[in-house]
């Protein structure tokens, strides 16, 4: 279908564009790659009377590394992230989780800042930000605030954005080196949305168990978010047949799978659960 | 709303409504109908046109996001007389049928052998993966996409 009619700006800086956003409420909305924006307005499900295009304002662009890790604007692309030199060794689990996203042309135009705001259950960069402990940036009228990812996710579609602020920035902590790492997702065909995916890293102690486990599951709730009685199975122990076992079962407990035309919620369920094995699996050898 | 943009070559200023697609915008305004609409909403890839060097879907980008920016549509990838070797390698291999998604198929193929022109069957599966056909099985598509290669590798080459 052909768009709802709207107006169109495209300030020159971060204020300008925050202020539009106040001056316009909910009536406004921000437009980044508008690879998700736009069908959501062919389909006519929101009728903004604004669109805030973001390609003018000045170094939201940006890929940063440095000692305290990886720094990603809001507008940085996929094809961005693909192509940058350094980030696959500054940071794998990010790197590699971003391949999985979309095909070629959405790529093109697809940012780190429009996956994060909208916030689809299946998305992987959610999935990778909760697991990795983010932090996201938000520009609003009275400043900037942070956010951590296990706090801004509320729901399918829904964050903690308000609809006065742009988010500019998510930050990913340093990825010491040796760190074992894992992500795994099934799609029904490259570059779709999971039917679920599986982020996770840990550490070894020097008896070789695993520490400070991180699993985080996407496409298996109404959000994503950390499998946490998995990794409590895996902190203090090998990581080997029979604690892979444990944590896959515990897995499956813990996450509420929708229902809809792709797959059954018990198949999601058992989806989860033979990610968990995979990635564990893979982490380990 | 004003944009001013080149599109093959050609400069056009076009004075549109926001709303209005880049693929609506080329078709109906400028009337360059090469360009497909299928779903107008992402998932064909009938509408990929090429904005400066890189293939996007023209369904989900606004006309007047466009401006400033440098246009390619499968009618700027056809010479005045003949075929493009990537045309040809079509023409060749019988990828298209009905040709609804070939003109996707084509900027798509051109976007991708320009910056990779060693691509592999993989890569070249992978990056098709994002347009659909429903006549051909892809696989005649794949094979003139690898053997249009050689035609990029030397123009490369030469410049
Ligand atoms: C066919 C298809 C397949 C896809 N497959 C995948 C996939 O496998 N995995 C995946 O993760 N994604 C997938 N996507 C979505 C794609 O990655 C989107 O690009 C991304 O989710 C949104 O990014 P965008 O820059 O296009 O945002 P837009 O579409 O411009 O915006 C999306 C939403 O975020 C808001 N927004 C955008 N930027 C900001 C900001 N800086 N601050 C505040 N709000 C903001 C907008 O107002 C809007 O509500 C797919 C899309 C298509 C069309
Ligand atoms: S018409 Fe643009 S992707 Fe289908
Ligand atoms: S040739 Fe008919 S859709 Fe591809």
């Amino acid at each position: 279908m052909k768009f709802p009619a709207f107006d169109y700006a495209a300030p020159d800086s971060l204020d300008e564009a925050v202020a539009l956003l106040a001056a316009h409420g909910e009536d406004a909305m921000v437009l980044a790659g508008g690879q998700s924006l736009m069908p959501i307005l062919a389909f006519r499900m929101a009728a903004p009377s604004l669109l805030v295009d973001l390609k003018k304002v000045p170094a939201l662009d940006r890929i940063d590394i440095g000692a305290e890790g990886v720094t990603l604007g809001a507008r940085s692309r996929w094809c961005d992230i693909e192509r940058h030199a350094g980030l696959a060794a500054a940071h794998p689990l990010l790197a590699e989780a971003t391949r999985h996203i979309a095909h070629y042309q959405i790529r093109n135009r697809g940012t780190v800042g429009g996956s994060l705001a909208l916030a689809d259950p299946a998305a992987e960069l959610p999935g990778v930000a909760v697991a990795c402990d983010a932090l996201l940036t938000l520009a609003g009228p009275g400043g900037e605030r942070h956010v951590a990812a296990a706090e801004f996710f509320l729901g399918p579609m829904t964050t903690a954005i308000a609809p006065d602020e742009i988010l500019t920035a998510v930050h990913f902590p340093a990825w010491p080196e040796n760190r074992r790492w894992a992500f795994q997702e099934f799609a029904r065909r490259k570059g779709d949305f999971a039917l679920a995916g599986v982020a996770l890293h840990y550490d070894l102690d020097a008896q070789g168990r695993a520490r400070d486990m991180r699993i985080g599951v996407i496409g298996a709730s109404d959000r994503p978010h950390r499998l946490h009685a998995a990794e409590a199975t895996m902190n203090g122990s090998a990581v080997d047949a029979a604690t892979i076992a444990a944590a896959a079962a515990a897995a499956s407990t813990e996450v509420s799978p929708m229902e809809d035309h792709h797959a059954p919620a018990d198949y999601r369920r058992a989806l989860v659960a033979t990610l968990v094995e995979r990635a564990l699996q893979e982490a380990a050898s | 709303m004003k944009a001013a943009f080149e599109v093959n070559g050609e400069s056009v200023e076009v004075d549109v409504e926001p709303r209005l697609s880049l693929a609506d915008c080329l078709r109906d305004v400028l009337g360059l109908t090469g360009t497909h609409l299928g779903c107008e909403h992402g998932v064909c890839g009938a509408c990929t046109v090429i904005v400066d060097g890189q293939a996007v879907r023209s369904c989900l980008t606004l006309a007047v996001q466009a401006d400033g920016e440098r246009i390619t549509t499968v009618e700027g990838l056809s010479p005045e007389a003949g075929l493009s070797p990537l045309q040809a390698a079509f023409r060749k291999h019988h990828a298209l049928q009905c040709g609804f998604c070939t003109p996707g198929m084509v900027t798509t193929a051109h976007a991708l052998l320009s910056e990779e022109p060693d691509a592999d069957a993989d890569r070249v599966r992978e990056v098709l993966s994002g347009n659909i056909c429903r006549c051909t099985g892809y696989v005649p598509i794949v094979e003139a996409v690898l053997e249009a290669r050689a035609a990029y590798r030397k123009m490369e080459g030469e410049s």
